[in-house]
């Protein structure tokens, strides 16, 4: 998964997935449509990512109902904090390299 | 290879997507401004009410419990009156300002700021009337400023940070106060009203003034 030249992460290359886990550091819990309007993505879209995500482990999946309605909500796994964690580290070590 | 700047960019989106998604932004400075000025007006009637009150009952130690009965139900619903004003512009004023910038009025954010708000305000609140009820009447306009203050600080984690510093000047306000209780009415009016109004301005001036318009999505 990780380049290991520069450290950084393939599975975080695109930008949604990216949006995903940034939202899920600062929250505890996020919603299948809060997600959606943050990161502004069509429903397929950003459900393709989602598998993408949980299939790596980064991300585990709950899903519940509120009266009727499906309600899933996605929280941010140990591994997938730790996976960002260090992907943030290896774009701010390029940066400094490369400045 | 990609350039530092597209690495400067992926970072600048990671940082806008985790603010974005865990604070509600779309606070207006104008909610203040209103609530301010709601405030200021509520603070003037009740004043005079006071002074009709003084007038029609100048010897202090000879009253009627009808009279004081009636003075106090009358603060009471014009502080409900001033309540419900307050909260009805500061909302107007807050869906304006998230319906032209585009960004979504009830989300986890929001729900968690009103949340967060809500729990020291209405526990606060309830335990002022409380004391009303037990005739404790001095303490109620230093309550009302720290229990608001202590609801700000709390809620700040969820939306402009700015909205902390508002709340410690509630409280201090509240605190000074509680020393000088005859002028409660006053302190009042300087914790609802003129800190609001100040607040408010000066949100506005530092966000909002130069925001551009993005229509819904």
């Amino acid at each position: 998964m990780k380049n290991p030249i520069t450290g950084l992460n393939k599975i975080f290359e695109s930008r949604i997935r990216l949006g995903v886990m940034s939202t899920l550091m600062v929250n505890e819990e996020i919603s299948f449509n809060d997600l959606k309007r943050v990161l502004d993505v069509t429903d397929g879209n950003l459900a393709t990512h989602l598998v993408n995500l949980e299939e790596n482990g980064y991300i585990k999946v709950h899903k519940g109902f509120v009266g009727r309605k499906t309600n899933t909500t996605y929280t941010i796994t140990k591994a997938g904090e730790k996976a960002f964690r260090e992907h943030i580290d290896a774009l701010e070590a390029m940066i400094r390299a490369m400045k | 290879m990609p350039s530092p700047q597209q690495h400067l960019d992926t970072l600048q989106d990671i940082r806008k997507i985790m603010e974005r998604s865990s604070r509600f932004l779309s606070l207006s400075g104008l909610s203040g401004v209103a609530a301010g000025i709601l405030a200021l007006a509520g603070a003037g009637l009740a004043r005079w009410i006071l002074a009709d009150y003084h007038a029609a009952n100048p010897d202090p130690g000879l009253f009627t419990t009808q009279a004081i009965y009636q003075l106090k139900l009358r603060l009471l619903l014009l502080a409900l009156g001033v309540l419900g004003t307050a909260l009805a512009a500061a909302f107007y004023f807050t869906r304006r300002r998230a319906l032209r910038t585009g960004r979504p009025l009830w989300d986890a954010s929001s729900r968690n700021l009103l949340t967060s708000l809500l729990i020291p305000l209405v526990s606060g609140g309830l335990y002022l009337l409380a004391m009303l009820q037990y005739g404790e009447w001095r303490l109620v306009a230093p309550g009302c400023l720290i229990f608001y203050g202590l609801a700000l600080v709390n809620a700040s984690r969820y939306t402009l940070t700015d909205v902390r510093y508002l709340g410690l000047l509630e409280i201090l306000l509240g605190l000074v106060n509680t020393q000088l209780p005859e002028y409660g009415l006053y302190f009042w009016a300087a914790g609802f009203g003129i800190l609001h109004v100040t607040y408010g301005i000066i949100m506005w001036f530092k966000y909002e003034r130069s925001e551009p318009a993005q229509p819904a999505r």
